[in-house]
């Protein structure tokens, strides 16, 4: 299966960099959570110095090449670009995948390893898009860094929980490698707190940045839910990305419950798998989905079937305990009526990680939804030494935040380390502007609403 | 629709489009193609003693996506025998009797110059170009460009031709001069029926940064070329203007230069050309670019009640004014409508960095513009600051949103002074000196 979006070729990228208009203090840059100089990198693109736009966008974001092809770029760059108003917007995205892919594919290095380190160290716990986005940035500021992951492989949901025709594994993986090469060290398969103490890292650490995501996909906690035919739609996501595709097991009549952006990409994966019938059905009415409207629409054109105001009551079963369907209620007509299927994916949310935290750090802050409560400009917590970002603190964004908070926390892990005032890449295009001098999106990223 | 005929020199036409003496006009199998495509008349390619050409000839001007912006050319006269060309303008007239049909000439002893003209008039052509503006290898030769820059070798060539030319002649002007207006008057003092201008520039487009070779590339190096296309428009619109403006010429315009459209077209007549010339926009695009060119004039014309384009001819030219004539008391002043302003802000980084520096960057809730297109939270939108601003242009020209900047006028002074009456009112005491800008 190949990635949905063709890459642009080199004659479409210069010419759609050309459009850009080099807006100043342009809004786009506003509207990414990591603050990427957008125009400046475009333009770039637009001298024929594609390298040296790769370096603009991962100096920005080290996971640039991910977010090119994961981002919701309609809610934000793309979403809040002038020429979107009465034409098309500049395609941000595909730029970005171009540059980035032009180094990937050349084997060039952009970002340099800093010759002189700090004697600092600092740990992070969890080696996805948060853990890599605060160790690629404290690395570059000459602090020793080691990420403790507890899969096989770095990268998070990049690596294994976005659908595959977004995005390959091997983008994920080779930003991993990136983050290696500018000194991080990765210990895969440690689980912290059980393999080590986070007390042992607090006092071998001079930081701690906890980046632990989300945990496993939420049961319906329904009758008949537990047996073969059901699992978590994350599960289902991620046996894509680990094994031969003609091995993921794909029923004939697929249900997907949920509303969000893992239930849209499971129904259409399992679709554009093969599956003869693949239907979503979701609780509540289409508009309070907070799946994104055109990842809806791909689905409806992948010929998925999707179901609203339905309310799960019951997975139904046959004698021999297979799955045979479940029975909904419609949420305002009372009417019941049964589904058939013979694989049920779940994508109501991933559980949140308040036990593991509190295993962790028994005095850590956390809030009503089990999330550790941060400083948004800084990502710090409660404890001294402790910073956190990503799901585990936002309780499940885009990859971008999550490397914008591990941005801003390994910023202020440098102020607090070294006790100078953390100042984040000058936007080139926008020198000179007033407020805020740099880092315009790292700090408040501006989102246009999805529906 | 407007009858678009013109008479130009005593050469009748069916519309003022004429293609210019060049790559288009060196075959009689293009010039049917032309005129069948529409255009009203043709000056053909250059002839004189057939030259040998080099590879490659031309290259060009790209400004981001768009090509062929500026041209340049080091093509020399009519590769083909005078033989081959005048029984090609032979048959070319006979089968296109109402077209104008106009041979360029070159050539250097006056002996040459009448041998030249007498051939022409038995091929029966209905005028005369005299090619004194080819800017590369003729020139060298003592010929084209060499003859235009020298006013008083201009005249007494022309009179040559005159001596024995029955038909209109036309002396084609070089740009590469300090003053044009001298040229022309030359060419009249010769006996010339009409000027057409401009000949190319001389120009280099690009140069390779591997090879340090400009283009185009012969064998290791290249030459100066002679530059043309859309770049060139302006440099042409003055000196035809420059020309049409001077009372002691009088003399017909046919004008040249980077004309592309209808509206290109129709600014050179109102500069005071009767006929227009074309030939990179065809070297682009094809002979059917006339079709609109015609079109787009008559319907322009109809839309100002114009019968005819000679009603167009020269309209604009007296409000071309030296600058000690314009009124010191006009003030306008840039206005952002900010219901359509998408919130680029590349007004205000022009004003500020390039300009006067009187476009703020403000909050948009304090200043109750509020948000919209382009406009968030915690980004500043452009306000003019009116009482600084100097009304020079620059921001409505960089902003990409067509209407969103307009250039107000202010009531202000309404007796007009210009700076030859503000000297006069100075030296009599009865004005005080305008202060200096702080």
């Amino acid at each position: 299966m190949e990635e949905m979006t063709d890459p642009l070729s080199d004659q479409g990228a210069l010419a759609e960099s050309q459009r850009c208009l080099y807006c100043y203090d342009a809004p786009c840059i506003h509207a990414c959570p990591t603050g990427i100089d957008v125009p400046a990198f475009i333009k770039k693109i637009a001298n024929g110095e594609v390298a040296s736009a790769a370096k603009t966008i991962l100096t920005a974001n080290i996971l640039g090449a991910s977010c090119a092809r994961v981002c919701p770029t309609e809610v934000l760059c793309e979403g809040a670009c002038v020429l979107g108003h009465e034409y098309e917007p500049i395609p941000i995205g595909r730029l970005q995948r171009h540059a980035t892919d032009f180094i990937t594919k050349r084997g060039i290095s952009v970002l340099k390893k800093p010759t002189e380190t700090s004697g600092f160290r600092v740990a992070i716990i969890g080696g996805g898009p948060a853990g890599l986005g605060c160790a690629a940035d404290l690395a570059q500021l000459g602090h020793r860094v080691v990420i403790f992951e507890k899969e096989r492989d770095a990268g998070g949901l990049n690596t294994r929980g976005v659908a595959y025709y977004k995005m390959k594994p091997r983008v994920s993986l080779d930003e991993v490698r990136l983050v290696e090469s500018l000194g991080v060290e990765i210990r895969r398969e440690v689980n912290v707190g059980v393999d080590l103490s986070a007390g042992e890292l607090l006092s071998e650490y001079d930081a701690v940045f906890v980046a632990i995501g989300l945990g496993c996909g939420s049961r319906l906690n329904l009758p008949g839910e537990s047996g073969p035919g059901v699992r978590s739609a994350l599960d289902f996501i991620r046996d894509i990305h680990e094994m031969p595709l003609d091995e993921v097991a794909i029923g004939h009549s697929v249900l997907v419950i949920g509303g969000g952006n893992t239930a849209i990409d499971a129904v259409s994966q399992a679709k554009r798998l093969g599956a003869p019938s693949a239907t979503l059905a979701y609780r509540r009415k289409e508009e309070r989905m907070s799946a994104y409207a055109f990842e809806v629409s791909l689905a409806r054109a992948a010929d998925c079937r999707l179901l609203f105001q339905a309310k799960p009551l019951e997975v139904l079963r046959s004698a021999e305990g297979n799955l045979t369907g479940v029975k909904f209620v419609h949420e305002t007509n009372g009417k019941e009526w049964i589904e058939p299927c013979d694989q049920l994916l779940v994508a109501i949310g991933q559980n949140k990680q308040d036990h593991w935290l509190k295993s962790l750090f028994p005095t850590l802050e956390l809030n009503s939804q089990g999330c550790v409560i941060t400083d948004p400009l800084t990502s710090r917590t409660n404890l001294p030494k402790v910073f956190a970002g990503g799901d585990c603190a936002n309780g499940g964004k885009e990859v971008v935040n999550a490397v914008g908070e591990g941005k801003k926390a390994a910023l202020a892990i440098h102020q607090m380390l070294t006790g100078k005032t953390p100042i984040p890449t000058l936007q080139s295009s926008r020198r000179g502007i007033a407020r805020p001098p740099a880092g315009a999106g790292l700090w408040n990223p501006v989102r246009k609403p999805t529906h | 629709m407007a009858d678009l005929s013109v008479t130009f020199a005593g050469i009748r036409s069916p519309n003022p489009f004429w293609l210019a003496s060049g790559p288009p006009t060196n075959t009689a199998y293009q010039a049917h193609r032309a005129f069948e495509a529409g255009w009203g008349g043709i000056v053909w390619k250059t002839i004189g003693d057939p030259t040998p050409n080099v590879a490659s000839r031309y290259s060009a001007l790209r400004l981001g996506t768009k090509r062929m912006v500026g041209f340049n050319n080091i093509e020399l006269i009519s590769d083909r025998s005078p033989e081959t060309n005048f029984r090609e303008l032979t048959e070319v007239k006979e089968r296109w009797p109402d077209r104008a049909l106009v041979a360029s000439l070159m050539a250097d002893t006056r002996e040459h110059w009448h041998e030249l003209i007498r051939r022409g008039e038995d091929s029966g052509v209905d005028g005369f170009e005299l090619n004194f503006g080819c800017p590369h290898g003729m020139c060298e030769r003592g010929m084209g460009s060499a003859v235009g820059q020298n006013p008083d070798v201009a005249e007494k060539i022309t009179n040559w031709v005159m001596e024995v030319a029955r038909k209109p002649v036309i002396v084609k002007l070089t740009p590469n001069i300090t003053d044009i207006v001298q040229a022309a008057r030359a060419a009249k003092r010769g006996g010339a029926n009409a000027i057409s201008l401009i000949n190319t520039i001389r120009s280099i487009t690009q140069v390779n940064l591997d090879s340090f070779v400009p283009e185009p590339y012969v064998d290791g190096a290249s030459t100066h070329g002679g530059y043309c296309g859309p770049a060139v428009k302006p440099i042409a619109l003055n000196m035809v203007q420059n020309c049409a403006q001077d009372t002691d010429l009088g003399l017909p315009i046919s004008g040249i230069g980077g004309i592309s459209d209808w509206r290109d077209a129709a600014e050179f007549i109102a500069l005071g050309a009767t006929t227009i010339q074309v030939c990179t926009a065809v070297m682009h695009h094809g002979f059917r670019i006339v079709e609109d060119m015609i079109e787009g004039l008559g319907t322009y014309l109809d839309g100002k009640s114009m019968k005819s384009p000679q009603v167009l001819v020269g309209r604009a030219v007296s409000s071309l004014r030296k600058w000690e004539d314009l009124n010191l008391n006009f003030k306008r002043v840039a206005h952002i409508d900010h219901e359509i302003c998408i919130g680029c802000n590349l007004c205000h980084i022009a004003c500020e960095d390039g300009a006067h520096q009187c476009i703020d960057l403000l909050d948009p809730e304090s200043t109750g513009i509020g948000y919209g297109p382009g406009r968030m939270k915690g980004k500043a939108v452009p306000v003019v600051r009116e009482d600084d601003c100097v009304g020079c242009n620059l921001c409505s020209l960089v902003c990409p949103v067509d209407n969103c900047i307009s250039m107000v006028e202010m009531s202000s002074n309404p007796t007009p002074m210009s700076w030859s009456q503000y000297q006069y009112l100075l030296s009599k005491g009865a004005i005080a000196p305008i202060p200096p800008h702080p």
